[in-house]
């Protein structure tokens, strides 16, 4: 079984909500639609305050080359185009659209013009959403209009007549980006620069996060979709093989994208490759390695140096949306677990909802039910995710899961002495030695840092995971990285 | 919302190993050889055991608590195992106001004065157990010979001094008595099977990596072999010191180097400096020596000897520099 070549811990998965289907939230009342929800440059905007918007209409533009167009997830009418907290707490613009029923306006006026802006306002907005959105619950009440030219049938679209250069462009008008985590916008990985030769091409269906299951069930559920995605993809690349990496606790969805790929004649160089259970295998030089045995080069080194792109599954089935349906990425599948949920679950919902809504959707936050202790909440999973401190945070593009930690498991341990075990040299994927990077970044030793090749750090916390003292590695090389990169550009 | 959320940089979940797990299965691997070797010298194995492990802990305590002035550390085991790792060393006639020396000198000197836990840069066991045999030879160099009488115990020479002075031939001795442990010698040296056995214990509990050992003894076992056949390499193996202090005082985390290149060069090193010392030097046992030698060279290893880095090419930093 194919696996990256050193490094690497085992954490347990605690895939609690691998068995449970696909659900669609109710539509929001309001969603709040950040203007940068990838990497690069922020889009602009190009509604105002009271235009009307039908889901799917393009509501801010990509500024530049390296940056994402961004689409209204529902209709309704933009309330304002502010800045508003993030879920790190940080402020971000973001525009903020009200449901407005086309048919059914009335349900949602009278709270617009009853209430005013002083009530909603005084009220903490948990309140607000709690209480409006559970008269809404019922579906013929939910109701929406699409933009022209969005196809929101569930028939399956297989045939495809468009040149490379016209999928790229339904890829860049849709808005897509990586939906793995990062949020590196897909046209732009999909650009090649002048000089690289692209052989292959990799989609990333491993979910090394414990928790996290967004993959899993959309590989089970939206196979075809995934696998037509893959051929678009090839196609605009120009290559003629994909391989999807799977680590093989997913087996069924390894089993049911094999048995597709057999079935059907289009699908011929999609090849379906099982993976060894290892965290971070997900990482793109992990994959990269473990699907080729090639070695990317440390940053500015890309997988397209050796000849790869890699993709995520759910970027994969974006794209067969943006390119068959003409539909814009509006929602995703966001899984949400956690030992501090009852209800662990994968949503589908509009991207701006609110994380409220998706909490309370699986069950609610624990403290919501009497019990008294702090709960962490993560954008992501307990690897790698962020830590939350604004529940009514929106749900953005890159978001694969929010995780629910309570109790200890919470809570960081006493931090003790190194007792130089050599044991985050042993699971560092890159080849680092952070117990070493640690010292040098807390005695600002930069130039030492740079030598001992601290910007290969992936940041994936398998030497903080596996430190039998709990030392806070990957916080000084975080910090070491980012003094190292903020001296280099100076 | 009333619930206040806790904030903290990924990750968010840690491992279930601990230093004090690590430390308490160091102790729980070495239980079956000290077991043996109270059936083998008495209830002196076990006085000295703990007069060792107890002056340990207090020394680590009293010394945290009046000259650090912090917070007592005795709560990882670490002293536990030094303190154990000491008895092992010594014989176990030693008288045991000896032993409290030993111990002083292990925590008192060897690890505090650097800073306690992981600062240290030589073994503090075997920095004791070298003080005492510089300090004291007679006493150090006397062993109880084994009768399977508890009480009735007489100084006898170890196989290892017996074969250096020629006293008798290393075929002539019995492989069984050496490789089972009923030979005169430290506490900790003579059941060279169930040192072992604890080596795999710790292999399995991944608190050591194989690499520190295999080097160690593989190069004794070779450079032995080539001096004098395999019975003479058999022997040298199981006698003396050489699993202790492969497998318990080599791998020691703090005095051994991080990486795995760098724990096979130690390892050679070690090997070939305990054989060397063992057949030209004027001690008949060589790896205390050996192993404080090498954990010298440790911090120059770990300088030089790096891992392969993910995707860098090895010879291309050199050029451009």
């Amino acid at each position: 079984m194919r696996t990256f070549p050193r490094g690497g811990i085992h954490p347990s998965d605690n895939k609690l909500s691998r068995g449970t289907v696909i659900e669609r939230l109710p539509l929001p009342e309001v969603v709040y639609v950040p203007l940068s929800q990838h990497l690069g440059a922020p889009a602009e905007a190009v509604v105002k305050k009271g235009d009307v918007v039908r889901t799917g209409q393009l509501i801010a533009r990509a500024s530049c080359f390296v940056s994402a167009n961004v689409h209204a997830p529902i209709s309704g009418v933009v309330e304002s185009v502010d800045l508003r907290l993030n879920g790190q707490g940080k402020y971000q613009e973001m525009i903020v659209i009200r449901h407005l029923g086309f048919s059914g306006a009335s349900s949602a006026m009278p709270n617009l013009s009853e209430e005013g802006g002083t009530l909603s306002t005084s009220r903490p907005p948990s309140r607000v959403v709690a209480t409006k959105s559970a008269p809404r619950n019922s579906p013929n009440e939910v109701t929406e209009e699409w933009a022209d030219g969005i196809d929101t049938s569930p028939e399956l679209v297989r045939e495809c007549t468009l040149t490379p250069e016209e999928i790229l462009k339904k890829i860049e008008m849709a808005g897509l980006i990586g939906m793995g985590g990062a949020g590196f916008p897909t046209h732009v990985k999909l650009t090649i620069p002048p000089g690289k030769h692209v052989t292959l091409l990799l989609i990333n269906g491993s979910e090394c996060e414990p928790f996290l299951t967004c993959d899993h069930r959309v590989m089970l559920e939206r196979g075809e979709e995934l696998l037509i995605g893959v051929t678009l993809l090839m196609r605009v690349l120009g290559v003629d093989e994909a391989r999807v990496g799977i680590e093989n606790n997913k087996a069924d969805a390894i089993a049911h994208l094999q048995a597709l790929t057999r079935e059907h004649e289009a699908y011929r160089g999609v090849r379906i490759v099982p993976l060894k259970v290892r965290y971070p295998q997900g990482g793109e030089k992990q994959l990269v390695a473990a699907l080729t045995g090639r070695r990317t080069p440390p940053p500015p080194g890309l997988p397209v140096d050796v000849g790869c792109v890699v993709c995520n599954v759910s970027t994969a089935v974006a794209v067969y949306e943006a390119v068959q349906k003409g539909k814009p990425l509006v929602e995703r599948v966001v899984t949400v677990s956690g030992r501090g949920l009852t209800q662990p679950k994968n949503l589908m919902v509009r991207v701006g909802t609110p994380v409220s809504v998706l909490l309370a959707a699986a069950g609610g936050l624990p403290s919501d039910q009497g019990s008294d202790g702090r709960v962490k909440v993560l954008n992501g999973g307990p690897m790698m995710g962020k830590a939350m401190s604004y529940m009514e945070a929106p749900v953005v593009k890159s978001m694969s899961g929010l995780t629910v930690m309570e109790g200890p498991s919470a809570r960081r341990r006493q931090q003790g002495e190194c007792i130089k075990c050599a044991r985050c040299v042993g699971v560092c994927p890159m080849g680092l030695e952070p117990y070493l990077l640690m010292k040098l970044s807390r005695a600002g030793m930069w130039d030492r840092l740079e030598q001992e090749w601290m910007i290969n750090c992936i940041e994936c916390g398998c030497c903080q995971f596996g430190c039998p003292a709990s030392i806070p590695l990957l916080d000084f090389i975080r910090l070491g990285k980012q003094e190292v990169r903020r001296r280099n550009k100076i | 919302m009333s619930a206040r959320f806790i904030v903290s940089p990924a990750p968010h979940v840690q491992g279930h190993r601990t230093t004090s797990r690590i430390m308490f299965d160091v102790v729980l691997a070495l239980v079956p050889a000290l077991i043996f070797s109270v059936v083998v010298f008495g209830w002196d194995a076990l006085a000295v055991t703990c007069v060792s492990v107890i002056g340990c802990v207090v020394f680590e305590w009293a010394i945290r608590r009046f000259v650090f002035r912090g917070k007592s550390t005795v709560g990882d085991f670490s002293a536990v195992v030094t303190g154990v790792l000491l008895a092992f060393n010594l014989p176990a006639s030693v008288p045991l106001w000896m032993v409290l020396v030993g111990a002083f000198v292990a925590i008192g000197i060897a690890k505090m004065t650097f800073g306690g836990l992981g600062k240290n840069p030589f073994n503090p066991a075997l920095v004791a157990r070298v003080f005492l045999l510089v300090a004291y030879p007679v006493q150090m160099t006397t062993f109880p010979h084994p009768t399977g009488e508890l009480v009735d115990v007489f100084s006898g020479a170890t196989p290892l001094v017996a074969v250096k002075h020629g006293l008798v031939d290393a075929a002539s001795l019995d492989f069984q008595d050496v490789l089972f442990g009923f030979i005169p010698g430290s506490l900790g040296e003579v059941s060279a099977l169930l040192l072992l056995a604890g080596g795999v214990f710790l292999l399995w509990r991944r608190v050591i990596s194989w690499h520190i050992p295999v080097s160690i003894l593989g190069t004794m076992g070779v450079f032995t072999y080539c001096v004098g056949g395999w019975e003479f390499a058999l022997f040298h193996l199981m006698a003396g010191g050489a699993i202790l202090g492969a497998v318990y005082m080599a791998t020691d985390y703090a005095t051994s180097p991080m990486t795995r290149a760098g724990k096979v060069i130690y390892g050679v090193g070690i090997g070939a400096l305990a054989v060397t010392i063992r057949l030209w030097g004027g001690y008949p046992e060589g790896m205390s020596f050996a192993i404080l030698l090498m954990n010298a060279v440790t911090p120059l290893i770990d300088t030089y000897i790096k891992p392969r880095r993910f995707g860098v090419n090895r010879w291309a930093r050199r050029f451009w520099k």
